[in-house]
């Protein structure tokens, strides 16, 4: 696989993250393969939802977990995500495709992808927007932040970082 | 007799083990049983309880009961694929089928007429799952060892008590720290 694939999946492993859930994306190949090859404990969920309910019951458990999706996959977690990981504070990172951006041939996919980052604030995620390899270090600011406060922190991974 | 609800949680809840429960009046009920700090009350997230549960099966080793409904279920059948994909031998998913959405107002879930989620676990590939419709049954299919999907049959009553009187971050730290002893 490429290395941006290697290097975000280190970025993850170093900052501590030691459980993940996954919904697969076409972007996200490289970094599910990647994982796969680490010691990192991974549960590949049927619907996004689900995997903030592994995630959260990870987390109960003393797990640092990860969800890494495609952003339409936020759209499916917005309940889960605020009145279960948010209402009883429990600490997520989402490592999140962003699809429907300026690069996206697969029109289904620009309404989700436009509305992705007012969605999030709405949410009250906080998140970094990710477009270039040197960005890639913004990831373990946000797992540590993540955990420190016990909160949901994003990261949208942009398909300018394949391109 | 047909079983309540409250008599599965009140035997479920005899054991020693970790205990994720439904949100609405399967959370009321059990904690008006007994409160414990192996007790995991959800307040909202509908649908969550059985992947929380499997969340937390695999990543320690104390036993989890899952007190599920069957309307909540019904809202993330494809959890059933993925406790079956990853068959934890400390999970034990016990569905309380009552037929209705008991919490608000029993209005008829697809159970009361077609579903039946024994089959639908059986076909989502779990292997050892069990319809029971008295506590004798219940007793007898929590011997089996884990992974454990028991379909409970119960008729529709709820016990009038009082909602669960906690914040959501006190049943968290508590639950935490309870698993933290558990395991260490
Ligand atoms: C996403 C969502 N939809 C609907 C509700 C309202 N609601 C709360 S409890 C409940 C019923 C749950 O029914 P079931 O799982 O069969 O359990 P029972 O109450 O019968 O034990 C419903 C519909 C909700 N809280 N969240």
């Amino acid at each position: 696989m490429g290395e941006i694939d290697k290097e975000i999946v280190k970025f993850l492993v170093e900052s501590g993250i030691d459980f993940v859930c996954s919904v697969p994306c076409m972007l996200l190949k490289g970094i599910l393969e990647e994982i796969e090859k680490t010691n990192l404990r991974h549960v590949r969920v049927n619907r996004e939802e689900e995997g903030v309910g592994v995630c959260a019951g990870a987390y109960l458990a003393g797990k640092k977990p990860a969800l890494v999706i495609q952003n339409s996959g936020l759209g499916n977690s917005i309940n889960a995500l605020l009145s279960l990981t948010k209402f009883y504070r429990l600490g997520l990172f989402i490592l999140m495709s962003h699809r429907g951006d300026k690069y996206e041939k697969i029109k289904a996919q620009v309404p989700m992808g436009e509305a992705t980052p007012k969605l999030l604030k709405l949410l009250n995620i906080e998140y970094a927007k990710v477009t270039e390899p040197n960005q890639l270090f913004l990831i373990k600011n946000l797992v540590k932040k993540a955990f420190k406060e016990e909160d949901i922190k994003a990261v949208l991974l942009s398909r300018s970082l394949w391109l | 007799m047909a079983m309540k609800r409250i008599d599965v949680i009140r035997e479920i809840s005899k054991r020693k083990g970790l205990i994720i429960c439904n949100l609405g009046f399967p959370s009321r009920e059990l904690y008006s049983i007994k409160d414990k700090n192996t007790n995991f009350y959800m307040l909202g997230s509908m649908g969550m309880a059985s992947s929380i549960g499997l969340g937390v099966a695999l990543c320690q080793k104390e036993k989890v009961y899952i007190i599920e409904g069957d309307g909540s279920i019904l809202m993330n059948l494809g959890s059933l694929a993925t406790i079956a994909a990853y068959a934890t031998p400390n999970l034990n998913l016990i569905v309380v089928d009552n037929g209705v959405y008991g919490s608000t107002g029993k209005q008829p879930t697809h159970t009361a007429k077609v579903a039946d989620l024994k089959k639908i676990a059986k076909g989502a590939g779990n292997k050892k799952v069990f319809e029971v419709k008295s506590i004798e049954q219940l007793k007898e299919a929590l011997e089996q060892g884990g992974p454990l999907i028991i379909v409970a049959k119960v008729n529709q009553e709820s016990k009038k008590v009082p909602e669960v009187p906690l914040e959501a971050e006190f049943i968290k730290k508590r639950f935490m720290n309870a698993i933290y002893e558990l395991n260490k």
